[in-house]
């Protein structure tokens, strides 16, 4: 890879099939594999964090408590009373996205978050639960929420088209947000890695001067763990207010 | 299923996302859109079930697990402020029975002291009372026998002037040899003269 003088900031993105032939017949990649791997680390932690279920909690189960009390203010907070309901959902998309994002930080692994298909998926799922609760809590009084309350009846043919769009508009915006950002941090790390590696194959100063594209990688890590939970966070909070607008009323 | 309507959703998100992207060879550089490969779509299929296994887990064991051990702390906070509220109003109401214990006692103590010391009083007094009825009565005895005694010595009182006159008159008259017959009855009649004028 040194001797590259292209940096292939894509590769990291690609699929290949895990365990050879098993996983090529059951289109199993390391994407699923990641995903297995992020599902089972955020259950050991709760699990192993609430296994001493002790009345003064220690620091994993503190820790445990801390990432449910955080969800579940969240949901109660922002959907209202009927957020308890939705408090699983809320938590479980959190954490997949928080440990997908974390995930991909480590090196070696891969990023299930930096896939549209992936996110789109999750973003298309909270549209439909959030369709189904509102028709569920309003019934047909759901496509009333097209037309604004109070806006002239004749401004109806130019309000509801938009209405409708930055309806549908949600799913996109949501999954492409979180997408742009995996995608964009990790081709950037990827970038300055190999800046790193070119920068060293370039004789007596490359070395030293190879140590600058590794401090900005260092500070790009800690920035994309700021992103990763951000971007979690705000997957998350923008499910609850979906939640919160179809329940609403 | 309703999956092949999100795929057909996901390739027009991804279409719309891409929209401003010229031409699909850039597109097709990316390996997130490379459809012809079967691993991108089956991506969805698995995280669909990891997706849904891991909402199972969470929903029906992980998190009311966390919510018993939360519900359980809180019950028992709840609970050990109740008890820590009762003990202090137990020992409240023990402060106010010790100091209406003491109370009552110092009134008891009072009030005893209180009776000892009227019947003391009263004794005394009893005591002064049967003394002084005592004294009186002694005094009265007393004053009875002095007068008794007065009375006698009166009473002999002219018997005796009446001889001692007689005998004086004897004594005095007898060597001058004058009579000195001078009849009792009389000098008893000037004594008693005396004796009543002196009294008077």
């Amino acid at each position: 890879m040194a001797a590259e003088s292209t940096i292939d900031a894509l590769g990291q993105f690609e699929l290949h099939p895990v365990l050879g032939q098993i996983g090529e017949a059951l289109r199993f990649s390391q994407s699923p594999l990641f995903m297995l791997i992020a599902v089972v680390l955020v259950l050991a932690f709760l699990y192993l964090g609430m296994r001493p279920a002790a009345v003064v909690p220690g620091r994993l189960q503190a820790a445990a408590e801390i990432g449910y009390d955080f969800i579940h203010n969240m949901a109660t907070d922002t959907i209202g009373e009927k957020g308890t309901a939705f408090f699983p959902f809320v938590f479980a998309i959190f954490f997949f996205i928080l440990a997908g994002n974390y995930l991909g930080l480590v090196p070696y692994s891969f990023t299930f978050t930096s896939h549209i298909v992936v996110t789109v998926s999750l973003a298309l799922l909270v549209f439909l639960v959030s369709i189904l609760a509102s028709l569920k809590a309003q019934g047909m009084k759901f496509f009333a929420h097209f037309m604004p309350e109070g806006a002239p009846v004749f401004l109806a043919p130019l309000l509801i088209p938009i209405e409708i769009l930055s309806f549908l508009s949600r799913p996109v915006s949501l999954s492409i947000r979180l997408f742009a950002n995996m995608m964009a941090g990790h081709v950037l790390l990827e970038v300055f890695a190999g800046f790193t590696l070119m920068l060293a194959g370039l004789g007596l100063f490359g070395p030293a001067l190879a140590v600058a594209p590794v401090a900005i990688n260092v500070a790009l890590t800690a920035l994309e763990l700021l992103v990763g939970v951000l971007q979690a966070y705000v997957f998350a909070i923008l499910t609850c207010i979906y939640l919160r607008e179809a329940v609403a009323h | 299923m309703r999956l092949p309507s999100r795929n057909l959703a996901a390739s027009l998100a991804v279409a719309l996302a891409l929209g401003a992207v010229p031409g699909r060879a850039w597109a097709a550089g990316m390996p997130q859109l490379d459809f012809s490969n079967p691993l991108l779509l089956g991506q969805v299929v698995w995280g669909a079930i990891i997706f849904a296994v891991f909402y199972g887990i969470l929903s029906r064991s992980a998190l009311p697990r966390i919510d018993r051990v939360l519900t359980h702390r809180r019950n028992r906070i709840e609970g050990d402020l109740d008890i820590a509220r009762r003990a202090r109003d137990d020992a409240d109401r023990a402060v106010d029975e010790l100091r209406r214990a003491r109370h009552d006692a110092a009134a008891q103590a009072q009030a005893n002291i209180d009776r000892v010391v009227q019947e003391a009083r009263m004794a005394a007094d009893a005591q002064t009372q049967e003394m002084n009825r005592r004294l009186v009565s002694d005094i009265a005895d007393a004053e009875k026998r002095i007068a008794s005694a007065r009375e006698e010595a009166l009473a002999s009182l002219p018997a005796v002037a009446t001889e001692t006159a007689q005998s004086l008159i004897e004594k005095l008259l007898r060597p001058a040899g004058l009579d000195a017959s001078v009849s009792r009855a009389r000098i008893q009649d000037v004594v008693q003269a005396g004796l009543s004028s002196s009294k008077g």
